[in-house]
């Protein structure tokens, strides 16, 4: 009940009219970024924080933008899956399997619209999976101890292969070069490291600059390396013609995926990618011959965007209550709430109970905004696919510069926002990901300290780290998820792989 | 009413006066309040809410612009206000204790106290000890006496870092009560206050050091008992029943004031209109209204008697960091 009176005040500040207008701005953005090929949705937060900074928003405001570009970059996704045959993003690859072959038999306006629909089924379950859980595990936070929290960051880094994993060397790579960066300033016990008396470092490298760098940044040197020329020609697209019946078929599809992509996403390194794959090959297993998945089949478009918008929601869960992050743009949003002075955690439900329920609500709201944007109004996303990057630059670069500026007016921090700019085009190159990096960089110092504050209430007994049966848990995931990719990774890849060439 | 002659005569001479040579001090055009944080923090509030105040009172020509200058706890702003805006008469900055605290251990790199002007302070947070509601201590002496038999029997977690504020309260209280070797007491840091009591209440942690607004909302859930408040006399309205180290017997007092200080080199006019503004800020009922909002206890200084406090505090905890190894 009490959640209810919490979702209600929620809705208050959600459907205040400048939140809704932001919550509209951030979702018709972020279905622009997912439709974007190349354009993932981790970048397309980073890309936009500049733009709540530039703006001057209320933290709450913030979040529900953000979130919102969060949520449409799910949606945008599989527009340029159907229409071209290159997935907007990672989790929208599976989206191409089915997608593609009904566009190609003139069906790609109804292919656009059911996965629309099962985006919103997707959403919604995973968005009324939040609202239960999340404060159910908010409260289960209190048992979470240093050396329970310990286990958890080993956890979250130990799944890392699972997000990102193609090659792992290059994996741990990144995470430590994110823990490297993550050593800068003060620590702890007030000794300075790596601050060659800069007091521009004695707080550390700012998360916000560091991940505006690595991905606005370096994306716009991509670009311009692409030489910034003419967009695509334009696509065409058929006349929708769906009757309430064939909606109505995929709705068991979208309900399962829903639901499965949920649980991958509250499962720490899953994230929506695996959601997806999962909801096809499931889908695949349940109907059998009965359908023609591979050639075209509306429940094979709609099975893996119900999993991967629904893992999206999911990843959200762990994030607000335990502060870890699920996948790469979760931990883009945890530092923003950071940097707006916002502690995720038990202590979030209640002190800042009308952000965190506003930014729910917002999500419930963003949805049915969605819906409305990806069915009537696709055409505008289509036409916006062929707009030469030539325009959309100027104003990335912009936005990018005056957002970080304005949150601390200090040149020093535009030098270091292009520095990792610069070196995140490099490890682009290099083929080295991003993601472990920023995870690196958030979660290495709070390992760090719970490392030290379990040490120190045990007075240096090392046993303490797995004196309970919840440390002991997390202990075991943790090797579970370090070793389980390395066996199942190259089997699913595999899949995928054979899934998608047998389509060819 | 004899002494009424005299001022008038002295108001009426110094008006003459500074006509003639210069005209007394108000700020003219953009006025400008430096937070030496993010928004969102202490510092931020200090200078958008007293900002505000300054508006309405009509103290400030047009608006002021709060400027959020984030970086080594301050160490950043202060260094700008030094080297960069001395002479400048129309730039307030927001101080706490965390800036004299930092300045007492050196962490501001070759700048102390006198390189800039102390204003005046508009209301202070007391520091409390607080335990979870399932523990065995009942008062202050009781925690302190477990302290005596075992320096390492009680572990504190608070929002500073080691070596800040909230660390060194509870060395204030210590050192009172009679414990020696000060620096064995654990003190583990977190990133604020509200973590640093989720770990308490979740019984992890012993005891919590902190403010008083921040252990608002687990007091009145009953999950955190406070032991003691660490203020002259018991605060005001709903914290009435919370008893004052002192009246436990030991005499540590911890406001954590919020207030400002402004470049060096401004001329007398200037620094006497700000100091004035304080006073009648402080005096105000809009500002009254602020505090309560925001669970600000009563605390005011000014100018010379502020300027010496400030400057005593410092010693005091330069002394302290000192004894339990801090600093050399």
């Amino acid at each position: 009940m009490e959640t209810l009176n919490y979702l209600l005040d929620g809705f208050g500040v959600a459907l205040a009219p400048h939140n809704l207008m932001f919550a509209l701005l951030g979702a018709f953005l972020g279905t622009l970024i997912g439709a974007l090929p190349g354009l993932g949705p981790a970048n397309g937060v980073a890309i936009l924080i500049p733009l709540a900074f530039t703006l001057g928003l209320r933290p709450e405001t913030a979040l529900i933008m953000l979130t919102a570009v969060y949520a449409g970059a799910m949606y945008g996704g599989r527009i340029s899956s159907i229409l071209l045959n290159i997935p907007g993003d990672e989790p929208a690859m599976m989206t191409c399997l089915d997608g593609y072959p009904m566009a190609q038999k003139g069906k790609a306006a109804e292919a656009l619209a059911i996965s629309a629909v099962a985006s919103f089924m997707g959403s919604l379950i995973a968005t009324i999976g939040l609202i239960l859980l999340a404060p159910l595990l908010a409260r289960f936070a209190l048992t979470f101890g240093a050396a329970e929290y310990f286990a958890l960051f080993v956890l979250a880094f130990a799944t890392l292969g699972g997000i990102t994993g193609k090659n792992p060397v290059k994996t741990i790579m990144a995470a430590a070069i994110g823990l490297m960066i993550a050593t800068v300033g003060i620590d702890n016990t007030g000794v300075q490291r790596y601050t060659f008396g800069v007091l521009e470092l004695y707080e550390g490298v700012d998360f916000i600059i560091t991940i505006v760098g690595l991905f606005a940044i370096s994306e716009l040197l991509f670009f311009i390396e692409a030489r910034a020329g003419g967009g695509k020609s334009e696509i065409v697209i058929n006349k929708l013609k769906l009757s309430w019946k064939e909606i109505v078929a995929i709705l068991p599809t979208s309900f399962r995926g829903g639901v499965l992509g949920f649980i991958a996403g509250v499962l720490p390194g899953a994230g929506a990618s695996l959601g997806s794959f999962i909801s096809y090959t499931l889908e695949k297993k349940v109907l059998g011959r009965k359908g023609y998945f591979g050639e075209g089949d509306p429940r094979g478009v709609a099975a893996p965007e119900a999993g991967n918008n629904g893992a999206s929601s999911g990843a959200l869960v762990p994030m607000l209550t335990l502060g870890v992050p699920g996948s790469g743009t979760t931990a883009v949003l945890l530092a923003l709430l950071i940097s707006l002075n916002i502690t995720p955690g038990p202590l979030m439900f209640t002190q800042n109970a009308d952000i965190v329920w506003g930014v729910i609500a917002a999500l419930l709201i963003g949805n049915f905004l969605l819906l409305l944007l990806n069915i009537p109004l696709v055409g505008i996303f289509v036409k916006l696919l062929s707009v030469p990057p030539m325009y959309l630059l100027p104003i990335v670069t912009m936005v990018a510069f005056v957002g970080i500026y304005s949150i601390s007016n200090s040149a020093f921090d535009l030098y270091f926002m292009v520095a990792f700019g610069v070196g995140g085009y490099f490890l682009r190159k290099l083929e080295i990901p991003l993601v472990p990096i920023i995870l690196g960089l958030l979660l290495g110092p709070e390992m760090e300290k719970n490392l030290r504050h379990a040490l120190d209430i045990a007075d240096g007994d090392w046993t303490v780290l797995w004196n309970s049966g919840l440390a002991i848990g997390l202990w075991s995931v943790a090797i579970l998820g370090l070793i389980l990719p390395y066996l199942v990774g190259p089997m699913l890849r595999r899949r995928m792989k054979a899934g998608t060439e047998t389509r060819d | 009413m004899t002494m009424k002659t005299p001022i008038k005569l002295l108001a009426a001479l110094t008006l003459t006066l500074s006509g003639s040579m210069a005209m007394a001090f108000e700020p003219s055009g953009k006025v400008e309040c430096l937070a030496p944080a993010d928004p969102g923090g202490g510092w931020d509030f200090t200078c958008r809410s007293v900002g505000k105040v300054l508006e309405e009172l009509d103290l400030v020509p047009r608006s002021v612009q709060t400027i959020n200058m984030a970086g080594a706890g301050g160490g950043v702003a202060y260094a700008h206000t030094v080297s960069k805006r001395a002479g400048d008469e129309q730039l307030l900055v927001a101080a706490s204790t965390a800036t004299t605290t930092r300045l007492a251990q050196g962490q501001f790199q070759g700048m102390d106290a006198d390189m800039v002007n102390w204003i005046g302070a508009l209301g202070a947070d007391y520091g409390i000890i607080a335990v979870s509601k399932d523990s065995e201590y009942q008062d202050l002496p009781a925690l302190m006496d477990a302290l005596k038999e075992d320096p390492r029997a009680v572990k504190f977690a608070g929002g500073s870092a080691k070596g800040g504020w909230d660390h060194l309260k509870v060395l204030i209280a210590a050192q009172d009560a009679g414990i020696e070797n000060l620096p064995r007491i654990p003190y583990l840091s977190y990133n604020n206050g509200g973590e640093a009591m989720t770990q308490v209440v979740g019984g992890h942690v012993d005891a919590f050091t902190g403010d008083i607004t921040e252990a608002q909302g687990f007091m009145e859930s009953g999950d955190l008992r406070v032991l003691a408040v660490l203020s002259e006399e018991r605060l005001p309205g709903e914290f009435s029943d919370i008893p004052t180290a002192k009246e436990q017997g030991i005499d540590a007092v911890g406001p954590n004031w919020r207030g400002f200080y402004m470049p060096a080199d401004i001329s007398d006019d200037a620094k006497q209109y700000w100091v004035d503004a304080m006073d009648t800020i402080y005096e105000s009922e809009e500002w009254k209204q602020v505090m309560k909002q925001n669970g600000l206890m009563p605390f005011h200084m000014s100018a010379g008697e502020f300027e010496s406090f400030v400057k005593q505090q410092i010693d005091d905890i330069e002394s302290l960091s000192r004894d339990i190894g801090l600093i050399q």
